[in-house]
């Protein structure tokens, strides 16, 4: 492991999760974290997400699953995995002896199997918090379905809370009129935390094959391009809701990283940025800390919602 | 296989065509890290707005004692056109080795069979399966003479055979159309290129009863196993070309 000289505390809480530092990374964009383990230390950091878990294994969507776009791209992966099963036989042993928090994204079709899902997940000792993905816009059945009313967001969160008492983190999707009142909801069905966001909508063009680029036709859109709408949105639900929110969206250094957490992100998850480099969550790391000494900041707290 | 993220050193760039850039690169380390032939590299790309991902290359050639690693770039798009801008001197963030390569024979008469930007793994490939003791025979493709690059090199390693679909160098036709197919046995087949050409050299092989690897160039994202964008259907379902292939054995795809 390697030392850290912090100057500044960079601790912080999510509900009963305690993060070394803020820097986690996104689900579908890390891997199980161990595809990554040759160029970083997975023990550095705050957290890491792993791929969107499903109680029955999924195949996902056809090739082709992803579009470059400017400062982004899009894909309609649609939550292939194995299965928490073989997660939890075959994945789970090889994280256990890791010094992070191992968090597991959780998605479904309907309540019954998001909570039957996380229920397998609650028995596994060294996953401290799940992350409900009440948010992908690339699978037809479940997904974002629930995530765009405040009930539907509400009749997962209720059933998941249900059988699992560590911490309950709820993924929001920016495809919504209002982020504020679904946030709003998954808070009053007992959520410790929010994260967000979810990808954008979107589509992409080949003129010459006169068709969409992506096979389902539409694709979730990520990278730097998306960053502005999702400050705004975790803004406008850091204001709204009592319990901490995880900013994401577009972060691709500590400068972005700390925008996020200025306007009230406790923590802050790194997602397309880890396909341009690997390593750039160890920068952030990095970056966040010499910002906070160049500036006399002793506590990584007392930026988190400075902007009001 | 270990894997590297590493600011290679530009050492020259040579143009083998308007549209075809070869780049030979050093590590700064002064050892060129071990590469297995039918692995590739993700190449980041600087100062081009419309470029964000890295781009998957091929490797033409790994010298680890000279510390060389030659990369074989198509211009095809914003991406290859920015990497076809690096000057001698200059770095390129370089993460490699990805993906398993080819099977490593040591005997035995092996058909490499590439087409267009395809040819480039088959350098390295035919070095690699001379050094075992095996007898590399290349079957490479074009619609033109021009379309065929390197061929001194691959003279150097093996038997070459040639086709053009316009007849200005070698057979005309196809690779499939060539008449070494009929006249030689062959005890294993790779093949790279478009589809189409792919497809055409596995169903020969398949006719003929000889063992055939084909290499994948499916776009990508990460080049690690995380993305999940890259999949290709096997009959173990989708996995990822980039760390479960680029090379299949042909008995593992649906293709037929």
């Amino acid at each position: 492991m390697q030392i850290q000289e912090n100057m500044a505390n960079l601790h912080v809480q999510i509900g009963n999760l305690s993060l070394k530092n803020p820097v986690m990374t996104a689900s579908g964009t890390f891997g199980y974290g161990l595809e990554f383990a040759d160029l970083v230390d997975l023990n550095r950091l705050g957290g890491f997400v792993v791929k969107g878990t499903t109680l029955q294994p999924r195949q996902g969507n056809d090739y082709p699953r992803m579009a470059e776009s400017a400062a982004g791209m899009l894909n309609c992966v649609g939550l292939q995995n194995k299965g928490v099963e073989y997660f939890a036989t075959h994945i789970y042993p090889q994280l256990v002896d890791i010094d992070s928090n191992v968090i597991v994204n959780v998605s479904g079709s309907a309540p019954e199997n998001y909570a039957e899902c996380a229920a397998r997940v609650n028995s596994l000792e060294h996953i401290p918090a799940i992350e409900l993905n009440i948010s992908c816009p690339n699978v037809k059945d479940g997904g974002m379905a629930f995530g765009t009313s405040c009930e539907g967001a509400a009749s997962v969160v209720r059933a998941v809370r249900k059988v699992y008492d560590k911490t309950l983190i709820v993924k929001l999707s920016p495809n919504v009129t209002d982020i504020a009142s679904i946030a709003r909801a998954v808070e009053a069905e007992g959520a410790d935390a929010v994260s967000l966001i979810n990808t954008l909508m979107g589509m992409s063009v080949d003129i010459e094959r006169r068709c969409s680029r992506l096979s389902i036709g539409t694709g979730g859109l990520s990278g730097p391009c998306v960053k502005p709408v999702a400050l705004r949105m975790v803004s406008q639900v850091a204001k709204a809701v009592k319990i901490p929110v995880i900013g994401l969206g577009g972060i691709s250094n500590a400068t972005d990283a700390l925008e996020f957490m200025m306007l009230g992100a406790t923590a802050i998850q790194i997602g397309t940025a880890n396909f341009v480099d690997p390593t750039v969550t160890m920068k952030v790391i990095d970056g966040m800390n010499a910002w906070l000494d160049a500036h006399g900041v002793k506590d990584v707290n007392e930026i988190i919602g400075c902007i009001r | 296989m270990k894997k590297y993220l590493t600011d290679l050193v530009v050492k020259r760039v040579e143009f083998l065509r308007d549209d075809y850039v070869l780049i030979s690169l050093s590590d700064p380390s002064g050892r060129m890290p071990e590469c297995l032939p039918g692995q590739f590299v993700q190449l980041a790309v600087e100062g081009e707005p419309k470029v964000m991902l890295r781009r998957p290359i091929s490797i033409n050639w790994c010298d680890v004692e000279a510390n060389r690693l030659d990369v074989l770039i198509h211009l095809v798009g914003p991406g290859t056109t920015a990497l076809s801008r690096l000057r001698e001197g200059e770095t390129v963030s370089t993460l490699f080795p990805l993906g398993n390569g080819f099977t490593l024979h040591n005997g035995g008469d092996i058909l490499l069979v590439g087409g267009g930007v395809g040819t480039a793994p088959m350098l390295q490939y035919g070095k690699v399966l001379r050094e075992m003791g095996a007898r590399p025979h290349f079957l490479l493709g074009g619609r033109s003479a021009k379309d065929l690059l390197q061929l001194d090199r691959f003279k150097a390693l093996g038997e070459v055979s040639v086709t053009t679909e316009d007849a200005t160098l070698g057979e005309r036709g196809f690779v499939t159309q060539h008449s070494i197919l009929a006249a030689k046995r062959f005890d294993a087949v790779a093949a790279c290129g478009p589809k189409p050409m792919m497809r055409a050299v596995a169903l020969w092989a398949r006719d003929a009863g000889v063992p055939c690897e084909v290499s994948l160039e499916n776009m990508m994202a990460c080049g690690l196993g995380a993305c999940l964008c890259c999949v290709e259907k096997t009959v173990r379902g989708n996995v990822c070309v980039c760390t479960e292939g680029p090379v299949f054995p042909t008995t593992e795809l649906t293709w037929f």
